[in-house]
Order: C-alpha cells, then structure tokens, then sequence
C-alpha cells in the first residue's frame, strides 16, 4: 500500500494563498499584469484541466464570483462551492475553520468572499490549499486591485507617476485602500474627494507621508479632476454602515454626469468597481473616457493570472 | 520617617508605578487570577510622579522577560523589581513586544476574532513615531492608550 505522506500543523501554514495585496512585492505585482495580458490574448487554455476549485461566497458577489468562475472555466478546471451561505453548515454553527479544513480535502484551491474581516488570512492559516481572498468585509480584495492596476496599465501605457483622484466613500471602501498600497511602488500623487463623514481614514495618510506620496483632500467633486490621469469612483456602500441615518445623508452625495468632463485630460479615464447606483450618471457610459466595464472584463484576466500563481507558483 | 505602603517582600516580583487606573488590568494581563502564590495588592497609593499608583507584589514568583513585557503595554512608565532575601537583584526594563497574542481584544466589531474561536493577534508597529498595534488578522490599527484587555 501506499504510504500518503503525513502534513504537519507547519506544512498546513506553507501554501501560495493571496489575502492581501500586501502579500505581493511589486515584482510579483509586475509579474501577475504581465500574465493578465497573456491571458487577454489567449483566455482559452487547459492549464487548470483535472484541478478543482471552490468558490466558498458567504456573502452575495456578482462579478468577483461570475469572473472567478469563468477563469477557472476557460482554464479547464472544475468548480464546487455555494454562493448562499444559508444552505451551508455554517447556519448550523460550523465554524470557518472546520468549513475550511473540510472544503480543503476536496478542492485544490479556494476561492473566499466573507463578511469578517481577517476572515481570509485566518483561513490561509488553517489550509493546507491556497486561499484567494475575494473580500473579507471592508478589509481587503486583492483581485480587484490587480484588475485595477492592470485597466490603469492597458489605458495609461504605464503605472509611475499617474495622478489619481479617489471619489466617494474612502473611508469603508477597500479597493481604494488597497489600490492605494499597491500603487505606492509606482510614485503616484492622489486628491481624495469624499464628504467630512467618508474622509480617507487617518492610517492611509499616514502610509502615504511615509511613502513620500503627495496627496490633497477635498470635499468638492466638480471642477476637482481636470488634472487627473484615472477618477476612480466608489459606491457608498449601505453594507458597511453601522449607523443607517449616516448612510442617509450621505449615499447621494456626489453623481458624476457627461457634462462635468469637458476640461479634463484626453487619457483620463473613469473607474468603478462596480456595482454603480448613482454616482455615475448613465449619460457619462458613452463617453470614451468611461472604463468600468472593460474594467470588469479585465478582472477575468487577472484572476486567471492570480489562479495560474497560486496553484502553479 | 518614610514608611513603606506595603509590606517589604523576601523573595518574588514587585511591579510598581503602575498608574492606579490600570492595576487590574495589569493583574489580568499577568494572569495573577490563577497564581497561588502570596500577592499583595496597593492601590491610590501617594506617588510623587504619579499622583495615585498601584502596586503588586508576588511572593516566591519570578516571571519571563516575554511576560512582563506585556505590561509595557498599557503602563509602560512601571518599575520591574526581582527580589531575593530583601533585596533588589533586578530592575528590568520594559520592552514592547513584537507581537501580543490572545491578551488583547481587537476593537473593530467586524474581526473574526469577535466572532470565531480565533485567538487575537497583533504586530506592534510604529506609526509616525508612536507605537501602535495592528491586527494580524483584520488589520485594524489600535493606539495603546486604546487597548482593550480581554
């Protein structure tokens, strides 16, 4: 009989798993946009053929999971996995760690979106199989923020020295925070534009002065943006308020129309992680300048090249 | 005559300054609940520097640098005494550690650790010159003077 060799609690903490964007050096960072583009020329390949991955989403997601799916579809593996937590174990009082270490002798990979935050890196910390984290509440969602640096990429031709003015709710918002440190190897300067309640939290300023990374606040959207390379607009998200009649006064607070981006540059480019509700008005989808949909198509290359990484290191 | 507040200890661990307001917290933070040992306990005792301090005292107990660097984090000003037959053999110095596992409660209600058998973790980090923690998990920065003790 074959021995199956023995994986110690160490051997359980070594594995490729992406919780944060952190996790990745500016190299790697290179190295994964390269492969996106790759992708992008060929997305159809068997890389993943015999693989199965799981896409474990304790929170409701369309593009992170639609897109997740559809690369491990085009690479030849096999998804298992639910997109409704309330038909799993945990509404029996399973924990993530059992759900984990279960799921794990099935897939090769998994694929996480959960509301705790911490949720992701506790999970790689208990898998013996990588884990992508596809968000974990307000705290990260490095898939996004690759997809991001590679839309500014295609659309800029580089990273370095791009001006980029974060809009909207900075404060719950991950991908901001997250494009942030990432773009931190690439010597950008930022205008954060978001009302006294959703300022940029006082720990990224503080990240962007030790960085050397310029950055202005300001509370006014019109006329803040002629300069800017990429507006990256965020939805204020209900989800992540505590107290509703915050959220009340704030959810219509800026709404980006067609009219407002005629003195702006001719590479700007308009981003959006998606789902929009009223920040960006429907007149402003014609205009060359409005890139969140390619955006979207984007996150499938990338979390084609983030797969290949994490399963083929 | 200057008397002394509490009773002189023949061997064992004498943690003073501590600011009054944080005695128990520092009890708890050594784990004190459970030690059988002789403690004595001051506290709003008359302290030229502090205005009120607490004070404890452990008989015939002698802990690890690793323990005792944990107060630094919510009183970082006390005074490590290691006594042998009455005398002072040690002052020890406290150091911040690099990482503080499962005495600290992470303030952001969202964490897994509020919410799973996740025991806490944190990463000492310096911001702007002050010292601060980060969650390992949710990566919430917390000031020390924040800190929660669970």
């Amino acid at each position: 009989m074959k021995k199956i060799p023995f994986r110690g609690i160490k051997g359980l903490m070594k594995n490729h798993s992406l919780v944060s964007i952190s996790d990745y050096s500016k190299e790697e960072i290179l190295e994964i946009l390269h492969s996106a583009s790759e992708f992008e020329a060929n997305p159809n390949r068997k890389t993943l053929d015999g693989k199965v991955i799981a896409t474990l989403f304790f929170e409701p997601s369309t593009r992170t999971r639609l897109s997740f799916e559809t690369a491990v579809n085009r690479l030849g593996g096999r998804i298992i996995g639910f997109s409704d937590s309330t038909t799993t174990s945990s509404v029996k009082g399973e924990t993530l760690h059992d759900t984990i270490r279960m799921v794990s002798c099935y897939a090769d990979a998994i694929v996480m979106r959960h509301p705790l935050e911490g949720a992701a890196r506790y999970a790689s910390e208990v898998s013996p199989v990588p884990i992508i984290n596809a968000g974990d509440g307000a705290n990260q969602h490095p898939s996004q923020t690759l997809l991001d640096l590679y839309s500014i990429l295609k659309t800029q031709g580089t990273l370095e020295n791009l001006k980029i003015c974060l809009v909207g709710d900075l404060k719950y918002g991950r991908t901001v925070h997250s494009l942030i440190m990432a773009m931190s190897h690439f010597n950008p300067s930022f205008r954060f534009i978001a009302p006294n309640e959703l300022k940029m939290p006082e720990e990224y300023k503080i990240f962007c002065r030790k960085c050397g990374i310029p950055y202005e606040e300001t509370a006014d959207l019109a006329g803040n943006f002629d300069d800017a390379d990429i507006l990256y607009i965020t939805r204020v998200q209900k989800e992540r308020f505590l107290d509703l009649i915050e959220f009340e006064r704030v959810k219509n607070v800026y709404t980006l129309k067609n009219s407002m981006l005629e003195n702006t540059k001719p590479n700007l480019k308009i981003m959006h992680p998606l789902p929009r509700v009223n920040e960006i008005d429907q007149d402003v989808d014609e205009n060359d300048k409005a890139y969140y949909f390619q955006q979207a198509q984007n996150g499938l290359y990338v979390r084609q090249a983030i797969m290949s990484k994490v399963i083929f290191p | 005559m200057k008397h002394l507040q509490v009773a002189a200890l023949q061997n064992g661990t004498v943690i003073d300054h501590i600011p009054a307001d944080k005695l128990f917290k520092v009890f708890s933070i050594l784990n004190l609940e459970s030690c059988s040992e002789t403690i004595t306990v001051g506290n709003n005792l008359n302290s030229d520097t502090l205005g009120k301090k607490g004070i404890i005292k452990i008989s015939d107990r002698f802990f690890e640098e690793d323990e005792t660097n944990k107060i630094a984090l919510i009183a970082p000003k006390a005074k490590i005494n290691i006594i042998k037959e009455y005398e002072v053999v040690e002052k020890r110095p406290l150091e911040l550690p690099e990482d503080v596992r499962e005495i600290v409660q992470c303030p952001n209600p969202a964490c897994i650790t509020n919410h799973q058998p996740v025991k806490t973790y944190f990463h000492v980090i310096n911001e702007d010159g002050k010292n601060m923690l980060k969650c390992h998990y949710c990566e919430r920065e917390v000031k020390l003077e924040e800190v929660k003790i669970r």
